[in-house]
């Protein structure tokens, strides 16, 4: 990332999971590259991804990182409330497992 | 969108050397780090855009900043570099990070 010392990289193909491609259609939709909405810009993604702690950063994968951000970018815009994303994530969490998207990572 | 349209006048044209500042700002910013502080030269104006610093923030970026494409050796970006000499990199560069 950005110059700094690094692995080689591996490139490889993987299948994307449910969740991820739900993601990208959701930051679409946000950004307004589809449908008529513009509601953040991909420079807040970008800003909100650089912002998070460089340990969790290291941690997750590509989506992991784009679902944070733009759930950040949406409380700062005050589209949703730090109070209404806890209620959902409350409700998810009651949710039985085998009902929850299933979880890939990615490189 | 043209540079006319848009009322931003380029400082810099095609074959100007120009360098990158080095400078630390806070918040999100498209020059990386390994670039800044470098002697580059101008391969081609690409257009002026909306300043991604201020998109960032909520903010319309407003004037739009012409932005470079610049041509950089490999050598000398990256230090003990053993590829070819003739090597190059380009990166394109908002005209508020380039200095003559």
């Amino acid at each position: 990332m950005g110059g700094l010392p690094a692995g080689k990289v591996k490139p490889t193909e993987h299948a994307y999971a449910d969740w991820e491609l739900r993601v990208d259609a959701l930051m679409m939709l946000l950004v307004g590259v589809v449908g008529g909405g513009k509601r953040m810009t991909v420079d807040e993604l970008r800003k909100n991804i650089e912002s998070l702690p460089r340990a969790d950063y290291d941690k997750m994968g590509y989506y992991d990182r784009w679902v944070i951000s733009l759930t950040q970018t949406m409380i700062q815009r005050g589209v949703i409330t730090t109070d209404e994303l806890a209620r959902k994530l409350e409700q998810v969490r009651g949710l039985s497992p085998i009902s929850r998207r299933k979880r890939t990572r990615r490189r | 969108m043209t540079l006319e349209k848009l009322g931003t006048v380029p400082l810099y044209s095609v074959g100007d050397r120009v360098r990158v500042r080095n400078a630390a700002p806070l918040g999100h910013i498209r020059t990386p780090f390994y670039i800044r502080g470098h002697a580059g030269v101008v391969e081609r104006v690409c257009g002026a855009f909306p300043n991604p610093e201020e998109l960032a923030q909520q903010r319309d970026g407003l004037p739009a900043q012409p932005l470079y494409r610049v041509r950089f050796r490999q050598q000398d970006v990256w230090p003990g570099y053993r590829g070819n000499p003739a090597d190059v990199i380009e990166l394109e560069i908002f005209q508020h990070w380039i200095e003559p």
